[in-house]
């Protein structure tokens, strides 16, 4: 391993790895590659301690206990925060976005704490379920295309004062509030509901974690037909009546 | 308990003449085998059917993720050679479908029932069987099933007290913490290749320690049962240490801790497992799985897998490369909407296959085998893909729609 290598860390494949999750770290990975970039993954499990000198964290969806397993530990570890607050950046996904924020509701119908990093709250949904595919625009100011992925959750996020909306809907629940609004983020600490894994949907999402970690504004092109075209895919899928 | 020794009631009587009738009204009009409308009529008609038909029957009941079809298709094989079975051959495993199979044998002496797993609980309660075999639980299907865990804490709830053998998979973690609960359990090592369900304790969410094929938590002492019975590669070895050589014609390790559990269920009901193992043989495949069809002059081979990790297992039982090899995946309502689980798979398995994609969803396997770093063709149908292949062997492996597609198109 070199001092150059970009260090990603997957948190917790043990407790947050259902919805195919490991997809995102793959993404991130192979796009990294392409670029000749040397990359080292590391995975920690839930027994493990966080490393704090990551450059990109990635944490993803899981059931109700292990979000909750999860979350215990993650804050007696204090790994994961103390990175946040060297301005690692981090990318979490559905339990993970949960954690992420202030608090959530636990397995057990409690409020649990969540790290803090996003200023979210989540609650737990008294309707159905949301599942399903999703289209939305990401924020402007992050300058991507539009946002596809799919969505499994009976989670409801409200956003505080210091979260931007990731994206609007224009298809699916996202944070079920009602608003249109889908996962938050700040700086450089982003949250989303979406699978797909939403990486393998939207690979400029992946480039743009590149682009933060490396501190670049571009980086050389690849070879993206087959992205464009699951993505024209699904696109046309979602805005097609069924 | 055996055999037909009260008569049905009228009313039940009743209820089995309107199910065939039902499904004989279904087959007429093209709409499928009818086993299913013709249980959901006679249920209606008398709600306790389905145990009033088990009454007369010694019941096996077998559930699991992956392998329930073949593996109830095996123990039916095996205990012919104690008496008449019925079974629900063709995999309607929920109630409606049970009680279509069930009653249909009027003659049997053993009723051999794959169990869906949401239903398991639910069904052994109404049928009281004095065997269930449970072979292993993983993710499937997230976007409209339970979760795996909860899957088996609800089993470990409704076997609790159950008078019934149970049967169990000391390799599964999650088997091991639904079966536990159980007074009477008969282990078997029948081993699982995909661990990654089963990291963190079912009883007390410790992290779980799994050096090379045991398992158990640091944390509260949960850990891997002794096995009586256990798969040791190409045999089974019984309780009393002797090992039986296993020969089918159905291929993969899956397929031999399915005949090792099979082994272990046919010694409940005495057939030793010599005799049971001699008639597995008999099977060659089951609802079209494992069939090899010509077409188009290849040789098609027809793999089902449905999940991350019957992927898995399947992967270790295809012919080495360079057999060209097709993947179809759908995501229509039978198979879950979600696709994500591709990227559970371990593509890379593939490498130096030939490799086609097809299916609704081959866009998301493209996908998944360029970051995988994979070379493939994306093609329109079955018949291109084949055509594209060269001549002999080629190993199909689709989800659940894609492969009933593909079935219909090459005419098995």
């Amino acid at each position: 391993m070199s001092d150059n290598s970009l260090r990603l860390v997957w948190v917790y494949p043990d407790l947050l790895s259902t919805y195919g999750d490991q997809g995102n770290a793959l993404v991130v990975e192979r796009r990294a590659h392409q670029r000749r970039l040397d990359v080292t993954r590391i995975d920690v499990r839930s027994d493990q301690p966080v490393p704090t000198s990551g450059d990109i964290y990635l944490i993803g969806g899981g059931e109700d206990r292990p979000q909750r397993l999860a979350a215990e530990r993650l804050r007696r570890d204090g790994g994961l925060s103390r990175a946040a607050a060297n301005g690692a950046i981090i990318f979490s996904v559905c339990a993970g976005y949960q954690i992420l924020g202030h608090e959530f509701i636990n397995d057990l119908g409690e409020r649990e704490p969540g790290l803090g990093l996003l200023d979210v709250v989540s609650t737990r949904g008294e309707g159905e379920r949301c599942v399903g595919d999703v289209l939305g625009d990401i924020d402007d100011r992050l300058g991507l295309p539009q946002l596809t992925g799919f969505e499994n959750h009976q989670g409801i996020t409200h956003l505080g004062p210091s979260a931007r909306p990731f994206a609007r809907v224009r298809l699916g629940k996202g944070n079920g509030t009602g608003d249109g609004t889908e996962g938050a983020y700040n700086d450089t600490v982003f949250g989303t509901y979406m699978h797909g894994p939403v990486l393998a949907r939207n690979p400029q999402i992946a480039d743009l974690l590149l682009k933060l970690a490396l501190d670049v504004n571009a980086l050389p092109p690849t070879d993206d037909r087959w992205y464009e075209a699951l993505r024209a895919e699904r696109i046309a899928s979602a805005t097609q009546p069924a | 308990m055996s055999g037909n020794t009260e008569p049905l009631s009228p009313r039940a009587k009743l209820a089995v003449t309107a199910g065939k009738a039902a499904a004989a009204v279904s087959r007429a009009a093209g709409r499928g085998s009818g086993s299913v409308i013709g249980g959901k009529v006679a249920l209606r008609l008398d709600p306790d059917l389905l145990g009033r038909l088990a009454q007369h029957l010694d019941v096996i009941l077998v559930s699991a993720t992956n392998g329930k079809t073949t593996t109830t298709r095996l123990i039916a094989e095996a205990l012919q050679a104690s008496g008449p079975v019925v079974s629900n051959a063709l995999g309607a495993n929920m109630p409606a479908g049970i009680t279509s199979a069930l009653a249909g044998g009027s003659d049997a002496r053993y009723g051999v029932i794959e169990v869906d797993e949401k239903y398991l609980s639910g069904v052994a309660r109404d049928v009281t069987p004095k065997a269930i075999a449970l072979l292993n639980l993983s993710r499937d299907q997230l976007d409209r099933a339970a979760e795996t865990r909860m899957l088996a804490e609800k089993w470990r709830e409704g076997l609790a007290g159950t008078q019934a053998v149970v049967i169990a998979n000391a390799d599964d973690p999650l088997i091991v913490w639904a079966a536990s609960s159980s007074p009477t359990v008969v282990w078997v090592a029948a081993g699982q290749e995909w661990k990654d369900d089963a990291w963190s304790c079912p009883s007390c969410g410790g992290v779980l320690q799994r050096p090379s094929d045991d398992w158990f938590c640091g944390e509260c002492g949960f850990r891997r049962p002794a096995p009586s019975w256990a798969l040791s590669g190409d045999h089974v070895l019984d309780p009393h240490g002797s090992a039986w050589p296993i020969h089918l014609q159905l291929p993969g390790r899956a397929n031999k801790a399915n005949a090792a559990v099979t082994a272990a269920v046919a010694a409940t009901f005495g057939v030793p497992p010599q005799v049971a193992l001699e008639r597995m043989y008999a099977v060659q495949a089951v609802a079209g799985r494992y069939d090899v069809v010509q077409f188009q002059g290849r040789d098609l081979r027809l793999l089902l897998a449905k999940n991350p990790a019957g992927w898995l297992e399947t992967f270790s039982l295809i012919d080495p490369p360079p057999t060209p090899v097709i993947l179809a995946v759908n995501a229509r309502g039978a198979d879950g909407t979600d696709t994500s689980w591709l990227w559970d798979v371990d593509y890379t398995r593939l490498a130096g296959h030939p490799i086609s994609l097809i299916g609704d969803r081959r866009l998301d396997l493209a996908v998944r085998l360029e970051v995988a770093g994979l070379d493939f063709r994306v093609c329109e149908s079955v018949d291109e893909a084949v055509r594209a292949s060269a001549p002999g062997r080629i190993e199909l492996i689709a989800n659940y729609t894609a492969f009933q597609d593909v079935r219909r198109r090459v005419g098995n």
